[in-house]
C-alpha cells in the first residue's frame, strides 16, 4: 500500500492535529489551567481556518483508490464549514465555563471536532462505505452533544428524539443503497453512474425515494422534519446553532455530490419532481409554522427548515451555477444564523429567558444586541444590501440557469410568495425589540467578551458578504 | 429445490417492514431501539445476498456489511446510554410521555 496517498487529505489531518492537540491538552492538563480549555480550541481552530486558505490544493486528488476525492471545490466548502464552526467556538466559551458545564467543557470540543471530521469525509467521499462512515461519524456524535446539558430535562428529551431519528434516517437510507448496490454491483460513485446508464426501473425508483427520504432527514425537509423543533428547542443553543447550520450545510453539499454524480443521469426522469415536490413542502410548512412560535430556538427551528428549501433550489437545476450558488448560501446563513443564536445565547446566558415576549423593549436597554438581531433577521429574510438577499438571488438564478421549464418558473414563483410570507415572521421579532412596549424588559447587560467578538465577525460577514461580490466571484472561479 | 436469491431478499424485506411497523407502533424506547435493530440487520442480510448470488467476484458488499454491523452497534450503545440518563431523570422511558417540549 502507498502511504503518501494520506497526503491527499491535508485538511482532514489539520483537523485530526487540532482535535489531538485539544484533547491532550485536555487529559493531560492541571485542573488549574482546565479553563483554558475553550481558548486554547478556539485559537487551534482559527489557525485551522486561516490555513484553510493558503492555496495547498490546485488540481483534483484522489486517495483509497478513488474513495476520497478532494479539489479546490472540496477546500472552498471545508473552509466555509471552518468558518461556521470557529463562530459557533468563540461563542460557546462562556457556556463551555459556565458553573453546570465546566467539568466537561473538554468533551464538548473533542465531540465539534470529532463531527466536523465525519463531515469533512463525507462531502468527499466517492464511494458510499466511505459516505457512510463519515455520516455516522458526524450525527453519533451530535446525538451525545444534545444531551449536553445533563441537569436539565429537556435536553435529554430531545437527545432521544434525534437520536431515534437519526438511526432510523440512516437505516432508510443503508436500505435505499442496498437496492442501488443491488442493481450495480459496485459502491463507487462514477462505477455506480456507469452501470446503471439507460436502466431506469421500479427498483431504482425505489432506491433513489429512499436515499431521498435518508437525506431528508438529515436536511430535515418536509415531510421528514418532525424532530427539528424540538431537537433545536431541548439542545445548548451552541449546539442547536451548530446543528442549524454546520451540520445542515454539509448535509446539503453531501446530498448534491450524490444527486449529481451518482444520479445526475435520471435528473429529469425521477429525482426532479421528488425535490420539486419536497421544496415546494419545506419552504411553505416551515414558514407557516415559524410564524405561531413563540420560543425562539423553535422559530429559529422553523425558519432554518424554510431555509433547508431554499438551499434545495440550488440542486434543482442540476448545473454547475447551483454547486456556487449553495455554497454561497451555506456562507451566507452560517454569518447570519450564527449572529441571531450568538444574539440568543447572550440573553440565555445572562438571563436564562429565550420567549419573543421577553424580547419586548429589548432596545431600549440592549441596543446593540437588537442592532445585531435585526441585522440577522433581515440577512435571513433577505433584505437588500445585506447578504441574504444575494444568497437567495443566486440560488433563485441558479434554479433558473438554462432552463425553459416552465415548472421551475412556478417553482420559484412560490419561492418568492413565501420570502414575503418569511419577511412577516422576522419582522416580528424585530417589533418585539423596537415596537412594542415591555413594563419589566431585559435589564442593561454587558455579554462576554468572546460572545462580543462572535457577534462582530458575523456581523461584518452579513454587511460585508452583501457589498463585496469579490467572494462569490471567487466561489465561482473555483466551480469553472 | 433450489435456493435463489428471492429467498433471502422477502425475508429481509419482511424483516425491515417489521422494523418500520414498530418503530411506529411501539411506545417504549428500547422496543423502538429493538425495531431499527431489526431495520438495520435487514440492509445487511440484503448487502451479503447480493454480493454472493450477483456479483460474487468481489468483496465490497461482504466490507459494507462489516462497517454496518459496527455502526450499528455504535449507535445502539449510544442510544442506550442516552435512554438510561432520560430514566434517571424522568423514571419514565414511554415515548408517550416525553412530550414536555411540544406546544
Amino acid at each position: 500500500m502507498d502511504y503518501s496517498q494520506f497526503l491527499a487529505l491535508k485538511q482532514e489531518i489539520g483537523l485530526l492535529i487540532v482535535f489531538l492537540l485539544v484533547f491532550l491538552y485536555d487529559t493531560f492538563c492541571s485542573p488549574r489551567s482546565a479553563k483554558a480549555v475553550p481558548m486554547i480550541a478556539t485559537v487551534l481552530m482559527g489557525v485551522l481556518v486561516a490555513w484553510g486558505f493558503c492555496p495547498v490544493v490546485k488540481a483534483p486528488e484522489t486517495a483509497f483508490a478513488g474513495m476520497y476525492v478532494t479539489s479546490p471545490v472540496m477546500v472552498a466548502i471545508k473552509n466555509i464549514l471552518n468558518v461556521g464552526v470557529f463562530i459557533v467556538l468563540i461563542q460557546s466559551v462562556k457556556w463551555a465555563n459556565s458553573e453546570f458545564t465546566a467539568v466537561r467543557r473538554g468533551e464538548f470540543y473533542e465531540l465539534i471536532l470529532l463531527t466536523l471530521l465525519g463531515m469533512y469525509l463525507m462531502i468527499s467521499s466517492r464511494h458510499f462505505l466511505m459516505f457512510i462512515i463519515g455520516l455516522e461519524t458526524a450525527s453519533l456524535p451530535l446525538c451525545a452533544l444534545v444531551a449536553f446539558d445533563k441537569h436539565r430535562y429537556e435536553s435529554h428529551e430531545a437527545a432521544i428524539k434525534y437520536v431515534l431519528t437519526a438511526v432510523f434516517s440512516s437505516a432508510i437510507l443503508l436500505m435505499g443503497l442496498s437496492f442501488v448496490y443491488g442493481l450495480a454491483g459496485t459502491l463507487y460513485y462514477n462505477g455506480i453512474a456507469g452501470a446503471l446508464a439507460g436502466r431506469m426501473g421500479v427498483m431504482l425508483s425505489v432506491a433513489l425515494a429512499f436515499v431521498m427520504a435518508g437525506f431528508g432527514f438529515k436536511l430535515s425537509l418536509v415531510p421528514f422534519h418532525l424532530w427539528t423543533a424540538d431537537v433545536y428547542q431541548g439542545a445548548p443553543t451552541s449546539v442547536t446553532s451548530y446543528l442549524s447550520v454546520i451540520s445542515k450545510g454539509s448535509a446539503a453539499f453531501a446530498f448534491l455530490v450524490v444527486l449529481t454524480q451518482v444520479f445526475g443521469q435520471f435528473y429529469a426522469q425521477a429525482w426532479e419532481w421528488m425535490l420539486y415536490a419536497l421544496i415546494i413542502l419545506t419552504i411553505t410548512v416551515g414558514n407557516l409554522f415559524a410564524i405561531r412560535q413563540t420560543n425562539m430556538k423553535r422559530f429559529l427551528a422553523f425558519s432554518s427548515i424554510s431555509q433547508a428549501g431554499y438551499i434545495m433550489l440550488a440542486i434543482i437545476g442540476d448545473n454547475d451555477m447551483g454547486v456556487s450558488a449553495l455554497m454561497f448560501y451555506t456562507l451566507v446563513y452560517v454569518f447570519s444564523n450564527l449572529a441571531a443564536f450568538g444574539v440568543i445565547g447572550a440573553i440565555e446566558n445572562a438571563t436564562g429567558k429565550v420567549d419573543m415576549t421577553d424580547y419586548n423593549g429589548l432596545y431600549k436597554t440592549n441596543p446593540r444586541l437588537s442592532f445585531t438581531m435585526m441585522l440577522a433577521m433581515f440577512s435571513l429574510a433577505g433584505i437588500p444590501p445585506f447578504a441574504g438577499f444575494f444568497s437567495k438571488f443566486f440560488v433563485f438564478t441558479a434554479a433558473l440557469n438554462g432552463t425553459a421549464s416552465a415548472a421551475l418558473y412556478v417553482l420559484v414563483l412560490i419561492a418568492l410568495i413565501n420570502t414575503i410570507i418569511s419577511l412577516y415572521y422576522y419582522l416580528l421579532v424585530v417589533k418585539a425589540m423596537f415596537i412594542n412596549e415591555s413594563d419589566s424588559p431585559i435589564a442593561t447587560f454587558r455579554s462576554a467578551c468572546s460572545e462580543r467578538l462572535g457577534m462582530w465577525i458575523c456581523v461584518a460577514g452579513i454587511i460585508g458578504l452583501g457589498i463585496v461580490s469579490y467572494f462569490y466571484d471567487y466561489l465561482l472561479t473555483v466551480v469553472a | 429445490m433450489d435456493i435463489t436469491l428471492i429467498w433471502y431478499l422477502v425475508p429481509a424485506i419482511v424483516m425491515f417492514c417489521c422494523g418500520v411497523y414498530g418503530f411506529l407502533t411501539r411506545r417504549n424506547m428500547i422496543a423502538m431501539l429493538i425495531s431499527l435493530e431489526l431495520m438495520l440487520n435487514a440492509v445487511d442480510i440484503n448487502f451479503v445476498v447480493f454480493n454472493r448470488y450477483l456479483f460474487p467476484s468481489s468483496m465490497e458488499g461482504w466490507m459494507f456489511t462489516l462497517f454496518g454491523i459496527a455502526i450499528a452497534a455504535a449507535e445502539t450503545a449510544l442510544a442506550i446510554a442516552i435512554i438510561i440518563n432520560l430514566f434517571r431523570v424522568s423514571k419514565n422511558i414511554d415515548v408517550r410521555d416525553a412530550t414536555k417540549m411540544k406546544n
